[in-house]
């Protein structure tokens, strides 16, 4: 058993506290950078890919998962960050430069939609961001001067500091590099000033006012980050896909991003990597799986959208705290293993709650 | 003279009238409190002060100035930290962390400095976490510091409740109802916490009440009100004699 025994304010706040955690990331780092020579280029690939949906899972787990805003509509800040990457690196600037005008345009464009967030929210809010996604897919369709239209708009190579990352390795590192920058920012938000401020907004709007949390304003920063994060994310999806249209970025992929969040645990950045990494491996799972199964269900049409809507009600059933919640359950038995009980983590009673202070 | 004054105060939701023409003067390092029946309007004074409800007519002064007009979320800057009668706290919090809310208001770094959790962040959330650790002395909360909310008893929500309003380091604090809901003993625990707070950390206290038995032991003076208005005023004795006071309580 292992008993937390702080020695100074700051220690519970350290991400890396223990030997045992840094032998565990230590390893998993390790992995990670051994990864391209191990793995065939197909799985580099599936990997690119997971790093990048990992990178958008995080950014809508800090809008949905800590500030409880819904948003069926971050497909269209991965688009806006693709095609507006794709558009600066045609026209002539360097690569970090275009990332960063990329993302901060799809900030911008979150700065809009969120501001009805100030005054609207849950099933309200989800449908205006559902409304900005399908007409930001119009825009891009129809846009054809910029955008391409739907013939498409192919992205130059990245080219950082006259490197060409162009190479299914080199873009392997530089997705995980991406990733463990945004990651590591997101960590140290949420477990200071403003990560407390975005949990208290959903939580408890009353009790934020009356502590001089300015809930508007909280909640339209969570989506002007979580856009800004998601732009990243796009502009790096944008090399992967080195060929953009605007059907690649419907409404499945906002679905997808939901799914991953609540599948990954609401409320954790560890969740959101899980969710991203289970939802993103699937339909390479079940491509692998279907040969095994009878012809009458591998060739049924939407067998993979059936497959996630089940993964979702079986989550949604059983365990309500997601992927994180169950990593959470098994390390706490090992940690304690003689002693676990089963009753750790059973649901407290919620109290009445005053929904009159809105 | 007058630390803490409400001046004609008058609040409606169309032809309802919660709070009518409403005066009363709350001295420095007074514990006052408001007692009624239910629909008296007495959550509703809190609302107004806090500013969740803006008052058709009237003013708030406190310390000299007219706070009647701040945004609800400057309100604690004047000084003004309250509770709220179904506990009003971050459920998927810990208590650390919702004590640490408390301390929002303070000066903080800028947004770049939290991305990238520089020296004088660490600095300012260790300064945080050490006045935290004083209320959480003070409230005798120490078991509780890393639970969650969600999973703890209702009496020590409220106490929870509590600390995180005087996180704040408010001069002033309402209370509305801190004793519903909690047991014989908790109940005392409180009579005195609240004494202490005026008492040692000089905070005027003004909190809503039916545990008579409670205002009694902590308050100095009591207001009543009844259907929006003032019904009675003076020391616990002088309101509970009150003719009035009875009349609303058991009707005539």
């Amino acid at each position: 058993m292992r008993f937390d025994y702080d020695t100074s304010y700051a220690d519970p706040q350290r991400l890396l506290r223990y030997r045992s955690q840094w032998i565990a990331y230590g390893t998993l780092v390790l992995a990670l950078i051994a990864a391209p020579w191990v793995l065939p280029p197909y799985y580099v690939g599936e990997l690119n890919y997971l790093f990048i949906v990992s990178i958008a899972s995080l950014a809508l787990m800090i809008l949905t998962g800590y500030t409880g805003q819904v948003s069926l509509g971050h497909a269209a800040f991965m688009a806006i960050g693709a095609y507006a990457h794709a558009w600066f690196l045609n026209n002539g600037l360097g690569f970090i430069a275009s990332i960063l005008c990329a993302s901060a345009l799809t900030a911008a464009v979150g700065l809009v939609i969120g501001l009805p967030a100030i005054r609207v929210s849950g099933l309200y809010l989800a449908m205006i961001t559902l409304a900005g996604a399908l007409v930001t897919e119009q825009i891009i369709g129809r846009w054809k001067d910029v955008t391409g239209g739907y013939s498409g708009l192919s992205v130059p190579a990245p080219i950082v500091f006259g490197f060409d990352f162009g190479s299914l390795r080199a873009f392997y590192f530089l997705c995980l590099f991406v990733l463990v920058l945004v990651l590591s920012g997101l960590l140290n938000l949420m477990r200071g000033r403003t990560g407390r401020a975005f949990v208290g907004v959903r939580d408890s709007e009353a009790a934020a006012y009356t502590l001089g949390i300015w809930v508007g304003g909280h909640k339209v920063l969570a989506f002007v980050i979580s856009a800004f994060v998601t732009g990243i994310a796009g502009a790096l999806l944008a090399h992967h896909l080195q060929f953009l249209t605007p059907d690649g970025f419907g409404l499945t992929l906002s679905m997808e991003l939901v799914l991953m969040v609540v599948i990954g645990g609401l409320g954790s950045l560890r969740g959101a990597v899980f969710g991203a990494v289970l939802i993103g491996l699937l339909p390479t799972l079940i491509s692998k799986i279907k040969p095994a199964l009878p012809a009458s269900i591998a060739t049924q049409f939407g067998l993979e959208t059936f497959v996630f809507g089940l993964i979702l009600a079986l989550f949604v059933m059983f365990e309500p705290a997601g992927l994180n919640g169950r990593w959470i359950k098994l390390k706490v038995l090992l940690q304690n293993f003689p002693l676990y009980r089963r009753n750790t983590f059973r649901r407290g009673k919620v109290y009445m709650h005053s929904e009159r202070y809105r | 003279m007058s630390y803490f004054r409400v001046e004609n105060l008058s609040l409606s939701f169309g032809g309802v009238h919660a709070i009518n023409d409403l005066s009363f003067v709350v001295s420095q390092r007074e514990i006052f409190a408001i007692i009624g029946p239910n629909g008296a309007g007495k959550t509703s004074v809190f609302n107004v002060v806090t500013r969740v409800f803006s008052a058709n007519n009237g003013r708030v002064i406190f310390d000299g100035r007219d706070i009647t007009d701040t945004p609800r979320h400057r309100i604690v800057d004047c000084g003004i930290a309250r509770t709220f009668q179904n506990i009003e706290l971050f459920e998927g919090a810990s208590v650390i962390d919702n004590l640490l809310l408390g301390c929002h208001r303070f000066p903080y770094g800028n947004l770049v400095a939290e991305l990238c959790w520089l020296p004088g962040i660490r600095r300012v959330e260790a300064e945080a976490r050490a006045k935290v650790e004083e209320i959480i002395d003070f409230l005798e909360l120490a078991p509780y510091r890393t639970h969650i909310v969600s999973a703890l008893p209702y009496g020590v929500r409220k106490v929870v409740e509590l600390g995180r309003a005087l996180a704040t380091q408010p001069r002033l604090l309402l209370l509305d109802e801190p004793a519903s809901g909690l047991n014989p003993e908790e109940a005392r625990d409180l009579a005195f916490w609240i004494d202490d707070i005026r008492s040692d950390l000089g905070i005027t206290v003004v909190m809503i009440e039916h545990d008579m038995s409670l205002v009694a032991e902590a308050a100095d003076r009591v207001m009543c009100m009844n259907a929006g208005q003032l019904l009675a005023i003076g020391s616990v004795s002088e309101v509970q004699s009150n003719p009035d006071v009875v009349a609303a309580y058991l009707g005539t």
